[in-house]
Parts: structure tokens; sequence; C-alpha cells
């Protein structure tokens, strides 16, 4: 019989985790360690070397849930050892998720009878959810093709600059062209008009954001839908819409339930949400619904038996955990309407007060608009002596994680900060955050040729680094090229003075 | 100035959760409800709805892990609010996925200097990490034949039947041909010989797996390497292999060392393993290792700047929870090689009793294989009157889930029931589940014709309302059933109404 043994050492139990010799050797990084260590001395050393990452709360460049009530942390941990994959094994969580997927499909005002079953699943993001909706529409159009005989090797998709990488990558890895309808200063979100025209008989579908990703804008998908009615009656080729409501699904019907992007226009097949975002859910869950069951077809769908019984799946992940799902039904059920309204009314109350506090500093133009996602994109009105990327790193050392970044074409030469207002970003925050601002941009002032320049460097450097193969590399070269002029005046400058300052 | 309610009704503070209005509600199913709902009953209506659920240890039916330190558990939770994918604001977790890859990728022997960076990535599990490398190893094959000015547009892939249904997905998704290597009955793997044939100059890789599903067998990686070197030789195509390592990966290492099933063997360029399977995380991680920087098209690869600064991503989930990355590594450094080797050895020291002890009975053929993935698949010797799928119905009541399946083709009328091991999975558990098992068959022995007759009907309208490639099979297990059922009824004419 095997006997293991159940101490290495023998100085185990008798030291305290940090009188023990483990934190005195170097952790493992490249191959697994011969022998175990105490799971104390391992929890230890892992937790200390994680203190070292930035505090979630204070990201304020994610959208991403970052905090949720005690009790729905329990049910999660609770859940935490079981396998979302398992309905037969769990059949009260797949409930759970059958009745999120209802409730959601209902909130977009999805044309389903009172007790019929809504179409949709979930998944680990807006990510996976977007492919599924694209692979839906992929099938759906070469059937379609086929069924006319005509080719279906030239699948494309219509959408805007700004769209979030994940379609990039459905374009690139499902071998569908993106056809992206270019931005212009002062209009950061796809055109409507524009869009329609790029229209071909090779277009699968046209994708709307509600919320996009760099100024929290949502599209005018009325408009598009009207324009795209109208093709289509003149085409016939019957092009459909998805609505990538990542951000905005969980916002709009709580704080503009006229406005119409849902399900309530004919042409919208299927909508994504992610649950992590105003879903208010920690990361890991999205939802994707479609309108109805024709619209999904068959032939993409699953069904396995090896885990005992028949269960049908069309995902692209697995095996899972089910804490995310259990939190939204949660979240769905703890909050209702009214609870989500007041969230989001609350945030929208604080992103108002943020505003009003960064413009009475009389140094930003406000990029966000108030209607959207609650955040606040902003870039300084006068970027000559010190840029965006500055203020970004300047902030950091105040705890806050404000990201700066550059607009897709054709706007490569803005930049701007943002701040994501979450649920759990209150007007303390947003106080405190436009006194540090103000800090920063005091500091840049007092010394400007020094710090900035380094700084300006500093920046440059980073950036030379990314090799980034996609839009990005175009927008780079216009500031480099800002920056390189900067420099050359900065380091004439300075070559007058005479003193090493502080840096 | 909004003002919110904080509170609805003035029984909320004074009531306890049980005498408060809300538990006699009925709890919305299809909308969402108008008003908010106080978090403790919120709480407890979820959590006492849960109860219903199967309890994830006794589930026999999952490789995936069920059980975890409480140490563990702590890290999981401190870190559940971390979005993984924020690599500029949470630059160690992202570290800690770093060296998990490295680790993984050194325990595969990957060819890589002593400080060189392993190429590999977490995903959500090995579905992903099997997407991943298909795509890698289309994108190329495709690159390759643009090069040679060859036509690409019929890619395929060569698998064994036994193949998990994520391949499927992936062909069916990606639009690749499946071929597949069919089964018979004794041997429930991929056949290397016949798998070589099957190549040809539209295969992109031929997959193999370490752990089979069915059977828990691992496939000779060895043979079709070396079988797929000389065709190569021969027809210049230069086929590679991808192991499916979902199971096997934390296995072979640890149990079979001398077992040459990764990077050793030339071919092999990609190998995916479930982090959640057999490297003992909760459901949620598996990883995927390349062999160099050459087998993944840089091409995939995307480079994004909105959250901060540029990072490069690879995979096809972008925000997920850190927590499964965090164990992992934590997994990793605290049990080591020496750990995983005393988990792998007890798993198959409560295999073997599991096994020997099910001989014993002497109703049941032993499918499974010693070697491979620490899991007993056991058929009747004699499966009439009654069959596997009953056997587990019935073990239901205990409360164990053992699941009962037909093989894929061309074996469909074998029927196996199937238990994993876990590393949870003691032997006095073993030990019982072999007496429960005796309590089944005793049961089914003594009310022969009542309760067979109506668990055949039963299970007969359950599977006969699942398609897919699983209806085929049922047709020969249906007709068995339809006769056994109308022999049942000639027979129940003649007895009097029991208990059932």
């Amino acid at each position: 019989m095997v006997l293991s043994k159940t101490v290495s050492g023998s100085d185990d139990s008798i030291n305290s985790t940090f009188a023990s010799r483990y934190v005195r050797t170097s952790l493992p990084r490249f191959k697994m360690p011969e022998n175990s260590i105490p799971k104390e001395a391992a929890y230890q050393i892992i937790n200390d070397e994680l203190m070292l990452d930035g505090n979630p709360r204070l990201n304020l460049a994610s959208f991403v849930t970052t905090w949720m009530e005690p009790e729905c942390d329990k049910l999660m941990m609770a859940a935490i050892n079981k396998n979302y994959v398992d309905m037969d094994e769990y059949p009260v969580t797949t409930e759970l998720q059958n009745r999120c997927v209802n409730m959601i499909a209902h909130l977009f005002n999805a044309p389903l009878g009172d007790s019929e079953t809504a179409v949709g699943v979930g998944t680990v993001g807006s990510s996976e959810a977007i492919m599924l909706a694209g692979l839906a529409f992929k099938r759906k159009w070469q059937n379609k093709r086929k069924a006319e005989g005509k080719p279906c090797d030239k699948p494309n998709i219509v959408t805007g600059a700004n769209v979030q990488v994940c379609w990039e990558k459905f374009a690139r890895y499902f071998e569908v062209e993106l056809k992206e309808v270019k931005l212009c200063e002062g209009y950061y979100v796809m055109d409507p008009v524009k869009a329609v025209e790029m229209v071909d008989e090779n277009t699968i579908c046209v994708a709307a954001i509600l919320g996009s990703t760099l100024n929290g804008e949502f599209e005018d998908v009325k408009l598009l839908n009207d324009l795209l009615v109208e093709k289509n009656k003149q085409t016939g080729w019957d092009t459909p819409i998805h609505v990538d409501a990542a951000s905005g699904g969980f916002i709009a019907p709580f704080l503009d339930p006229e406005l119409e992007w849902d399900f309530r226009l004919p042409l919208v097949k299927s909508i994504n949400v992610s649950g992590h975002k105003y879903g208010l859910v920690y990361a890991g869950i999205g939802w994707v619904i479609w309108r109805n069951k024709e619209d999904l077809p068959e032939e993409l769908i699953f069904h396995i038996n090896y885990l005992g019984a028949d269960q049908p799946t069309f995902t692209l992940n697995f095996s899972k955990g089910s804490s995310q799902v259990i939190a939204q039904y949660y979240q769905l059920i703890r909050l209702g309407y009214e609870g989500y309204r007041n969230v989001m009314e609350n945030c929208r109350e604080n992103m108002i007060v943020l505003k009003e506090g960064l413009e009475k500093t009389g140094r930003f133009n406000i990029v966000s608009k108030v209607d959207g996602v609650p955040l606040v994109a902003f870039s300084l009105k006068d970027n000559s002596q010190h840029n965006e990327f500055e203020i970004s790193d300047l902030l950091r050392r105040f705890g806050w994680i404000v990201p700066a970044y550059t607009m897709p074409p054709d706007a490569q030469h803005v930049t701007v900060l943002r701040v994501v207002i979450r649920e759990d970003f209150s007007r303390t925050f947003a106080e405190r955050l436009v006194l540090d601002i103000e800090k920063v941009l005091h500091e840049l002032d007092a010394l400007p040729a020094r710090v900035s320049a380094k700084l300006a460097v500093a920046c440059e450097d980073k950036k030379e680094e990314c090799n980034g193969n996609v839009s990005l590399i175009l927008k780079k070269t216009a500031l480099e090229t800002q920056r390189e002029i900067t420099m050359a005046w900065r380091k004439f400058v300075q070559d007058k003075k005479k003193t090493n300052g502080v840096c």
C-alpha cells in the first residue's frame, strides 16, 4: 500500500509562515517545483505577491463589475465547484440560466408569448456571444445563397471603426471580411447612412453598437433599421441587424425606455449583452439572445450524451463555472427593475458631477455625451505642452488607473482620457478624482520642460514596443511626429537650463 | 435630487427571512420583477432552490475538479473581482499566468532553453484551447498552400470517432472537414495505422487523444508519430500532430513519465490540457501550449490599446475572471511534482480497488484499461432483462450520479457505465459505491418484471427525444428493448400488481 507523506519537512508544523524557510526561497517561474510546500505558505506567498496588482475598484478603465453584495459572494463561493455544462446533474442551475435568458429577452422586448421560452444562451462574455451570433448569421446567409445557387465564399460584415476587438477577431478567425465605416473628428460612432451604403449582397449582417467603447455613445439603431428596410425593399437581400449591446443593454431599458434599439425594430435579429458590465456581475458572464428560433440555424446545435442524458449545446466553451450565472439571477431578482433603475440613475448623476467638475477646470473638452453609457471621455484643450498620456501616468501615483488612448481612423489625432462610472463609483470618488486631476495638472504646469520631456520619451519607448498589426500603427505616426517635434524643442530649451531636478 | 427608497415596506427589517412575505411569492421566471427584494431574502431563496441540484462531489460522471483546499478558496474569493484580461492593471496576475504556461510547457518537455518563455495561453477550458490550436493549424496550412499556389478551400482534420464534442464543434464552426477513424468492439480509440492512411494533402493535422472520454485510454501517440514521419517523407506534406491531453496531460507525466506522447515526439506541434480536470482546479481553466513561436502564426494575434497600453490577445474570450489562473498556480507550487504524483497514485489505487470489487461481483466486464485516466468503465455481462441505463437510474436513489452511454460507431451496441476517480474519491467512497451497486443489482434481479418494464419504457422515452449522432445507435438498443418489453408484458399479465 502506498503511504504518501502528509508533511514534507520537520519545520512545517512548528514555524509560523513567515518564520519558515519557504519565504526565503525564490518562487518557481519556469518549472514545477519538485516538492510540495505547506498550504499556508503557498497561500501567503501568492497572496502577498498579488498585493502588487492594481486595486480593481480604482480601475477606472474597465466597464466590468468590481463589487457585489456579500450575500452574492456567499452564493458564488458555494457554487464554485459546479460545472455549468452538466445540465443533467445540476438541473436547478440550468433552470436559473434559462430564467435569466427569458428575463433578458423580455427586457429587450423579444416578440414572445406569455409563457414562450426565449432563444438565447449564457456565455463567458460578449466576445463569445458575438462569435455565436456572427456564426448564426454566417450560416443563415450561406444556406440562403446555396438555395439561390449563388456563390457563398465571400461573406462580409458592416460595422463602425469603433468596434471592440472581438468583432475583428470574429472576422479574422471565421474568415468574414470586415467592412468598417470610418469615423471622423466629432463623430465617433458608425454613421447609419454610410453603413447602409456599404451593404452588398455578401453582407451577412450590419452590427450596431449600443454603448461604444471609446466614448460611451449609443448608435442610432432606429435610423439604421429604417434605412436598411428601404434598401432591403429595393434589393431583396434581407440584410439583418445585430446589436452589440455589451454595455448599453443593461442601461438603455432603465434610463431611456423610450429609445427604440432592440427587438422592437423588425430587422434586429440578435442582441448580445455583457452580464459582467452593467449587468452588475463579476467578470465571466455574457448573454446572447435571438429574436426567435428561425434566427438560430438548428445545424449549429450539438447534442451529446456522454455525461449521461441528452443535452443540447451551442457555445464555444464547454466546461466552466456556474457562479456567475447564479450571481446574474441573484441580481435580477434582488434588484428588479426598480433596483437597476436606481443604480443606473446614480451612475448618471455621478457622471454629471464628474463632468461638471472637469469642465470647471477649464482645461478639458468633454468628448462623451450625457446620454449613453455613464462614462466621461475628455481630452485636453491644449496638448502642446503635455498630453493625455502623461496625465494618465501621473494619476497612477495617486492610485487611479485612468487610461488614455487614441481614436481609430480617421480620427487618430484625437487622444482621450476615459473614466467609466460603475455602480461602486460614488460621488466622493468623483470629487476626489477631480481634485487629483487638478493636482496633476498643477504639477505638469509647474515643471513643463523637465518632467514632460522625460515622460514623453518614456511614453514613446513604450509605444514603440507595441508591434500592433491592426489599425493602431497608423495612429501612432501622427502622435510620434508631434512628440518628436516637441522633444526637439524641449532639448533645445533644456540645454539652456543648468540644474538637475528630481525625476 | 433622486431619493431612492432604502426599505420597501415596514416588514422588511423586522421579520426574519422565512417570516417575511418574500418566501410566499412565486419566484419570477420570465420577466424581471418590478421591485427589489432584500438581499437576505434573495440569498435564501436562491440558496434553497439550489439545494435541489446534484451534489458535485457525488457526480461520478465528471472529470472536473470538485474539491480544493480552503486556502485556495480564500485566494479565489479575493480575486473574484479581477478581470483577467486587464494585463496592464493586474500585472502580477498576468505574470502568474505566464508562469503556469512555462511550467506546463516544461512538464510537456517543450524544446525550450533554460529561461526561454514558452508559447501558450490560458483559456476557459479545453474547448477554447482546441479551437485556438485548430485555428493555428488551419492558418498555417492555408499559408503553406497559398505559397505553393494550390487550392486551400477544403481543409480536413483526422481524428478518432471517440473525440469529445468540441472537435466536432471546431470542425463545424470553422468549416473544416472532420475525417473520423471508426472504432470497433474491443478497440475504442483511434487506430494510428488507419489514421495515417486517411491523411491527404488537405489534412491540417491529426489529433490524438491522451485520455479518451469514453474509457480513459491513452492513444498510442508514438506509433502515430513514427508512421506519420514515414508518410511525410514519402509525400512531403509535413502533416503535424496535435495531442488533446485534456485529461491525460496532468496524469501521464506523473504516473507514466517514460511514455512518449508530448513534445519529445517531433511532429507534435501543440498540446491542450484542462486545468480543471486533473490539473485539480475548479471548472473554468484550460491551457494551450505550442511547441515554438513558428507554430503560432503571428497574424492571429491582436494588439489592442484601449485599456491603456498595448496588450497582445489570442483567445476567443476576452473578459473573464482571474481566480482559476491563480488557483492553478497555487496548485502547481503547493503540490509540486511530488504532490501531483501522490494524488495521481492515490487515484490509480482507488481505481484498482473499484475495478477489482466490481469484477468480484461477477456481473460486469471491465471495459477500461488500467493504464490511462483513472476511471472504471464497465458493462453488464448479460444486459437482459435490464441494462446499464436502469442501473444508472437506480443508483441516483442513493445519491450517486453514474452515467451510462453507448459507444460511437461502429460499436454502438456496446453500452457502458463509467465512474471517474477524482482526487476527492477516497477508498471509503469506492467501497460504498460497490455496496450500493450490489444493492441495485439485487433489487433489479428480484423484481425483474415490474420495475424493469417501467424503467425500460421510461428510458426509451427519454432516449427517443435526443437527436444528433446518437440517434443511429439507439435503433439497435430500442429494438432490443421492444422485444424485451413485449416479453415482459406477456409475463406481467400473469402476475399481480406489485409496488412500484
